[in-house]
């Protein structure tokens, strides 16, 4: 492992890009999960068809057809390009958005109709039903789904390497293996190793969040592992 | 303790200073007693008194911590090889517990298959009948239980009791030595329970099984056994004829359980 | 230059089916992989402690990193081992494994929920293991998982694109070459994405009508 040193200085220089990519995905994810989310069950049948489409649409395509459709297609239909790093974070927020509104749909709907009646017995107004008592405790169950989310997002990180942005996978795949191919397996394990400190990252952040956020509402959190959140699907 | 046993026979089950534990809980402990070949015993008390974990461990669905558990002669959780006692072997288990048959509050028929296939799966899978042997035996029980005509039918499509009748139909397809009845009335409406009741006294004086249950049902324990266990706490309590238990029981425990239980 | 040209878009068809063809094989092999290998994890899963906490890490590893990252693992690695198979392989190899952590831990849900009443019963009957699992659990366990394992074939097929990082020319593989060489890419990559449209929603909402059919059974 004479060359772990280099390895990892290497790679290094491209985790500011996975991690920026990384946090600001996750931010535009949460926006838009809960934009859509709450789109989807809006008494309006515009919005929620708008919501659906823009939900099912971005589900239903390849993420890699997304990524390459914003690099190479966009700029010819809007005149400019996006500074790359932007364009990746767009597609992982939109991507990762879509599958987000339907967690926040089915932890809101999983919501007893007791509480919402409750809420309504005691005149609030919709705003403030959703605030104080709807969403407290739909959080609650979003947070283990979330959780996959934003790992699954992490992982979609490494996807921008095919479109020139330095983050760590490419940092390996076009810096480090073409110069160092015998020592493939230490360069893909280390980076491998990075994104598995990573997602145990997000992980921890999460079930403190899960912690946190039942205590709010009178709740030991579920004990339930990551895997039991497989949910809707998300791969 | 008295306990009544057939003359010159070797016991047909021999449970010898058994002792179970879950955890810190000691369910059962020191517990000896044996039972005479085709002799009925009904095992009576509170629940939690360790009645079920009996019938448990004779099934082998658990193990015993301490003790020996013998079966017509044969030790279930020892067995000789070389001239020595050694823990039994899987294979060793299952040939000692295929004597035994068990019936579950829950009946837990099998849904993938239909009763036809409930009936023949384990003679032929491990007695090796062939399918037309393990057919005719399969007819043949359930004209006994008087279900004959639903030997295609599907569980889902059977009443509660009809389902229990097909699991006691299942277990006899074994030929067992030894039926272990563990409240196999608990689950059932209460109109269905006295054909299942009448059923097992039907089986239980036309042949030599052996049989150990646990029941709530007193009139059934009353009839049925030639012997009653009382239990409570992992021990046992008393152990007589049902005659003299429920009218003249000695102990002030069983006293208490029986007027909790049938003065209702 | 104009934004869309419908000739353009007609001649891009035939590349279109080509990587279909490969997306597809792709997808299948790498599903029954997923589809055995993941089986054997689950039951593997139950096993000895020692088994169980091996198996658990390894899935645990796999489902926290990304898959493309274990593609480059496989393509690069394996040829150092002596082992040099075709892109593809690799791919639905990587695929395979990669998705079989996902299927253990349907698998495993699905053989949880069948009840223990089941177990003891056949156990009651003497039923060798294997029968146990064959004839009375695993009829039981698979067709409640159907829709779960019906979901992670179409996420694959999403997936499968990023074989293109090792060189195989699927739908976008074959569309990122046709675009590239005429500059054209608006029609290239709206169609690639129509395309995976086209068949994963359909797929898609035939397994959410196969989930609410079991439910209501």
């Amino acid at each position: 492992m004479d060359n772990l040193g280099t390895f990892l200085s290497v790679l290094s220089q491209g985790l500011p890009f996975t991690i920026i990519a990384t946090v600001a995905g996750i931010l535009l994810t949460i926006v838009l999960s809960f934009v859509a989310g709450l789109a989807l069950m809006s008494s309006s049948k515009t919005v929620r068809v708008i919501s659906r489409i823009y939900v099912e649409g971005l589900r239903g395509t390849s993420e890699v057809v997304q990524l390459f459709w914003i690099f190479f297609a966009l700029p010819v239909l809007v005149g400019f390009q996006i500074v790359p790093l932007w364009a990746g974070i767009l597609v992982l927020g939109l991507n990762h958005g879509a599958y987000g509104a339907e967690i926040v749909r089915g932890a809101v709907q999983s919501v007893p109709r007791a509480q919402v009646e409750g809420a309504i017995a005691l005149s609030m107004t919709p705003a403030q039903r959703m605030c104080r008592v709807i969403l407290p405790q739909a959080v609650v169950e979003m947070l283990p789904s979330f959780n996959n989310l934003f790992i699954q997002l992490l992982k979609s990180t490494a996807l921008l390497s095919f479109v020139s942005i330095n983050e760590i996978t490419r940092q390996a795949q076009q810096v480090l293996v073409p110069r160092f191919n015998p020592q493939a397996f230490q360069i893909f394990l280390l980076l491998l190793v990075m994104y598995l400190i990573m997602s145990l990252v997000i992980t921890a952040i999460m079930r403190t969040l899960e912690r946190v956020a039942a205590a709010r509402v009178g709740r030991k959190p579920s004990a339930r592992s990551r895997s039991q959140a497989t949910g809707a699907g998300i791969a | 303790m008295p306990s009544v046993e057939k003359s010159g026979a070797d016991p047909m089950i021999a449970f010898d200073g058994v002792e179970k534990r879950f955890g810190d809980n000691v369910v059962l402990s020191e517990l000896s007693f044996t039972v005479a070949p085709g002799e009925h015993v009904c095992l009576i008390g509170p629940s939690g008194s360790g009645k079920t974990t009996i019938l448990r461990l004779l099934m082998t669905l658990e193990k015993c911590d301490a003790g020996t558990i013998t079966v017509g002669g044969t030790s279930l959780s020892h067995m000789e090889k070389n001239g020595k006692l050694v823990p039994a072997d899987e294979k060793h288990v299952r040939d000692v517990r295929k004597r035994i048959g068990m019936e579950f509050q829950q009946f837990n028929l099998f849904p993938n298959m239909t009763v036809r296939g409930n009936l023949v799966e384990a003679p032929t899978r491990v007695l090796g009948l062939s399918k037309d042997e393990a057919d005719a035996r399969a007819k043949e029980l359930l004209d006994l239980v008087g279900l004959g005509d639903r030997i295609d039918s599907h569980p889902t499509q059977l009443s509660g009791g009809q389902q229990q009748r097909v699991a006691i139909a299942r277990a006899l397809a074994m030929r067992p030595d030894v039926l272990l009845l563990d409240e196999v009335t608990s689950a059932l409406d209460p109109e269905l329970v006295a054909g299942v009741l009448k059923l097992l006294s039907d089986i239980g004086s036309s042949t030599d099984i052996t049989f150990l249950c646990v029941t709530h049902e007193m009139g059934f324990a009353r009839d049925f056994s030639d012997r009653v266990m009382m239990f409570d706490g992992g021990r046992v309590i008393e152990d007589a004829a049902p005659e003299k238990l429920f009218t003249a029981p000695e102990h002030e425990r069983t006293q208490a359980f029986l007027h909790a239980v049938v003065d209702r | 230059m104009n934004v869309w040209d419908w000739n353009f878009a007609g001649q891009i068809i035939p590349a279109l089916l080509n990587g279909l063809r490969i997306t597809l094989i792709a997808t299948v092999l790498g599903s029954l992989i997923a589809f055995v290998l993941g089986l054997v994890l689950a039951i593997l899963g139950r096993g000895p402690r020692p088994v169980r906490i091996v198996v658990r890490a390894i899935v645990e590893f796999i489902r926290s990193t990304p898959l493309l990252v274990q593609v480059y693992f496989l393509f690069f690695v394996l040829p150092a081992f002596g082992v040099v198979l075709p892109a593809l392989t690799v791919g639905v190899l990587a695929l395979g494994v990669h998705y079989a952590t996902y299927t253990s831990e349907v698998y495993r849900a699905g053989i949880d929920a069948v009840p223990r009443g089941q177990w003891e019963a056949a156990t009651a009957l003497s039923l060798p293991r294997t029968r146990v699992w064959t004839g009375v659990v695993l009829p039981q366990a698979i067709p409640r998982v159907m829709p779960a394992l019906g979901n992670y074939v179409i996420s694959m097929f999403k997936e499968t694109p990023l074989l293109i990082g090792i060189g195989v020319l699927d739908i976008v593989g074959q569309v990122r070459e046709v675009g590239g060489q005429s500059f054209r890419y608006v029609e290239a990559y709206t169609l690639a994405g129509l395309l995976f449209l086209l068949l994963s929603y359909p797929a898609s909402l035939a397994v959410r009508r196969l989930e609410r059919r079991r439910a209501v059974r």
